[in-house]
């Protein structure tokens, strides 16, 4: 053997020995200790790292849980109930119950209730569609149809209807993250409180045109008429740029605003058949909040 | 050798069909909507109401902010109503109604043919009747001109660059004032040299445009202080820092306006429309408007009152062809194609265009061969496809050190690209993105 070689051999791990040395005392000098309970919490933490939960992946959130001394404003939108408490329970807090929320779809905008007036052949995406004109239909507020909030969606719980051009939620996978509301341009998609057994009423509009304006462009927009707004006897209800909104959290449900609104621009979902005769249960209710109002 | 920019740049077919047809004045619209946001800036804020009567030249928006114009009546009658409209871009826009009665014109408004050449006017009247003429940009871009004639402190103009290029494909409404309004024309440049303190003034005209650039040259023997420059046909040199590469040779730093290398650059209508406004007292109404296409009829140039609707013009040229596909306001290259024919025409409305079905068709985007073609007819020297693809990706940060900011929009990139890539769509997206990252970083916290 060639002395150069065990030369090379001999100083090469002299070297490395050196370097392992200086890399033990450095390691040693600069160690981090890490709250062992970032793992443990990321553990329990679905690991969807969707960011619904407003931090950076899971790992980040766990670190924010386990830093915060109350922990009520936080909540993973992919966990359930269970899950949450178990986190809650190992961290030594009460567990808050978050009310489960789901997405959904504030637009009717079909090709029947919204004709088309021109077509547009730019780039597929809706935030182009949306950057360069009001949209190829009357309505320069609903849904431009290209799937963005599909595309944004990372639990399957979205798909495009190809019959009405609008998305559709999957309520079972949907797991409130926000993705699609952020993907949005036209904010048409909003978190909403789940609601007992899945019942939800909304306004599936956005328009804030005059009523005319708007409903020239769609059949189903939302004019404004506020009747909904003197139906509503929980005070759920509010009327701003000619476009009626309701709050969740007050709502109870009654579906009064379903049956007035004269364009069907308020829906309700996963209710049973609705019986000939109005329920008469919620008119008792109604006296309270009105009072408190006045 | 004729001068022209170095960098990039393309020569899409001409279609200059209306290039001999004269202007004719249009025919009065029975009703007119005049948008209150015509130019850059604050939209102007209205100053009459409904049933209020109004003769032509009559202040009824007065500008609401530095960047922001005023908005005169570009008709007599009454004011239906002040209403959102449906603008060129499909969304709803204040415009004040009114219909048509007459067309009495204010008394102030000399409305004969007479040139005057009274050059006495100080600067702070000239930009005094500039300002209250509500004068935007006519290139297309609409941008006051006013705040263009205030030279910011510590810089100083040098010279004022005309814009007679005309590279838009189709468009001739630059081409023909220059050939009618001459004169007046280079009396309006004399004007603006008085206003911002300079001697020296140049009009780049494409070599395409012969008649025009030898009817100026034979007028600008008589002003003193005024060149034509004759300049090789190449699009975009209508863009303001092209002009000034290709006429004075001096590049514009990025991010910089062209009054650091020391040009006020005008478009030859504004030149025209601030002639008027100082000699006659005529406000800002009305502007020349080249309506063609393959299959229309008779292409022709129009002055036409501000707050016309795009149909009547397109009813006078023969109406809309069977074939046509798409409608765009302004030129082939950097129009915006219209939802709706009744968008009324504005102050930066340079054309209307009718495709055919099968011009105006997008094919299918395939994917990029990397054949660097847009690189090379970029004029600003960037790299669109790289734009693009982080445009894509959202990497906005990145978009913003490639220099997305610095895009003109010509769309050359696109005019040339082989697999027919929306890389200015991209583009645009970024910037809007980028441009309000800037803002929110700039704002004062």
């Amino acid at each position: 053997m060639s002395i150069t070689i065990i030369y090379t051999i001999i100083s090469l791990s002299a070297l490395g020995v050196l370097a392992a040395v200086i890399l033990y005392f450095v390691a040693q000098k600069f160690k981090v200790i890490e709250d062992p309970r970032f793992d443990e919490v990321e553990g329990m933490l679905p690991g969807a790292n969707c960011g619904g939960c407003g931090f950076p992946g899971c790992r980040g959130f766990a670190e924010a849980m386990v830093k915060a001394d109350d922990i009520s404003d936080l909540n993973c939108p992919v966990s359930d109930a269970e899950g949450m408490q178990s986190i809650a329970k190992y961290l030594g807090h009460e567990a808050v119950a978050a009310k489960p929320k789901v997405a959904v779809v504030r637009c009717n905008g079909t090709c029947d209730n919204r004709p088309k007036v021109n077509n547009y052949d730019g780039a597929s995406s809706c935030t182009i569609e949306s950057a360069l004109y009001a949209g190829d239909t009357g309505c320069s507020y609903g849904c431009l149809g290209l799937g963005e909030c599909v595309d944004a969606c990372d639990f399957d719980a979205m798909y495009m209807d190809p019959e009405t051009g609008l998305p559709v939620v999957i309520e079972d996978n949907c797991v409130a993250c926000g993705a699609c509301v952020k993907a949005c341009p036209k904010n048409i998609l909003e978190l909403r409180n789940a609601g007992p057994k899945s019942r939800r009423i909304f306004v599936s509009c956005v328009n804030k045109d005059k009523g005319g304006v708007a409903k020239k462009a769609c059949a189903v927009a939302c004019i404004g008429c506020g009747k909904c707004f003197k139906e509503c006897a929980f005070d759920a209800i509010t009327i701003e740029n000619n476009l009626a909104f309701i709050d969740s959290d007050k709502c109870k449900l009654c579906r009064k605003c379903v049956a007035v609104c004269p364009t069907d621009a308020i829906h309700e979902l996963n209710f049973p058949v609705r019986k000939p005769a109005a329920p008469k249960k919620p008119v008792v209710k109604k006296e309270v909040p009105k009072e408190d109002k006045a | 050798m004729l001068k022209t920019f170095k960098k990039g740049g393309v020569h899409p077919a001409e279609n200059k069909f209306s290039a001999n047809a004269p202007i004719v004045a249009a025919q009065l619209p029975k009703v007119v909507q005049i948008p209150l946001g015509q130019h850059i800036g604050a939209p102007a804020k209205a100053l009459v109401k409904k049933g209020d009567a109004v003769k032509v030249g009559q202040l009824i928006a007065e500008s609401s902010g530095f960047v922001s114009a005023n908005i005169h009546s570009s008709v007599s009658g009454t004011v239906a109503k002040i209403d959102n409209i449906i603008d060129n871009s499909g969304f709803s826009k204040a415009a004040i109604i009114i219909n048509v009665e007459a067309d009495e014109w204010e008394e102030s408004i000399n409305r004969t043919d007479e040139i005057i050449k009274d050059l006495s006017h100080s600067p702070e009247t000239i930009l005094e009747k500039v300002k209250s003429a509500g004068i935007v940009g006519l290139g297309g871009a609409t941008f006051p001109s006013h705040i263009k004639l205030m030279v910011p402190p510590g810089k100083k103009a040098e010279v004022v660059l005309i814009n007679g290029v005309e590279c838009e494909p189709y468009l001739t409404a630059d081409h023909r004032l220059m050939l009618e309004k001459g004169e007046e024309m280079l009396i309006g440049i004399k004007l603006i040299m008085n206003a911002v303190g300079v001697n020296k003034g140049a009009v780049g005209i494409e070599n395409n445009k012969l008649d025009a650039i030898k009817h100026l040259t034979e007028l600008a023997k008589n002003y003193e202080g005024i060149e034509i420059v004759p300049l090789k046909v190449k699009y975009p040199q209508g863009g303001e820092k092209q002009l000034i590469k290709a006429v004075m040779n001096r590049e514009v730093p990025s991010g910089a306006l062209p009054i650091e290398v020391g040009a006020v650059v005008q478009n030859v209508g504004t030149a025209f429309a601030i002639y008027e406004a100082v000699q006659k007292n005529k406000p800002l109404f009305e502007r020349v408007v080249t309506v063609t296409g393959k299959s229309i009829e008779n292409p022709s140039n129009f002055l036409v009152r501000v707050g016309t609707p795009t149909s009547q013009l397109i009813e006078a040229v023969g109406g809309l062809p069977d074939d046509s596909g798409k409608v765009v306001s302004g030129g082939p290259m950097m129009g915006k194609a219209l939802g709706t024919l009744n968008t009324p025409i504005g102050k930066g409305s340079s054309g209307v265009l009718v495709f055919k079905e099968e011009e105006a068709v997008r094919r299918l985007a395939q994917p990029c061969i990397r054949c660097a073609k847009c690189v090379s007819v970029c004029p600003m020297g960037l790299e669109p496809y790289l734009l693009m693809t982080v445009a894509e990706n959202k990497e906005w940060e990145r978009s913003e050190e490639e220099r997305t900011m610095d895009c003109i929009e010509c769309g050359s990139c696109v005019y040339t690209c082989p697999a027919d890539r929306p890389l200015l769509d991209y583009i645009r997206l970024s910037k809007t993105t980028v441009g309000g990252i800037i803002r929110s970083r700039n704002a004062p916290k």
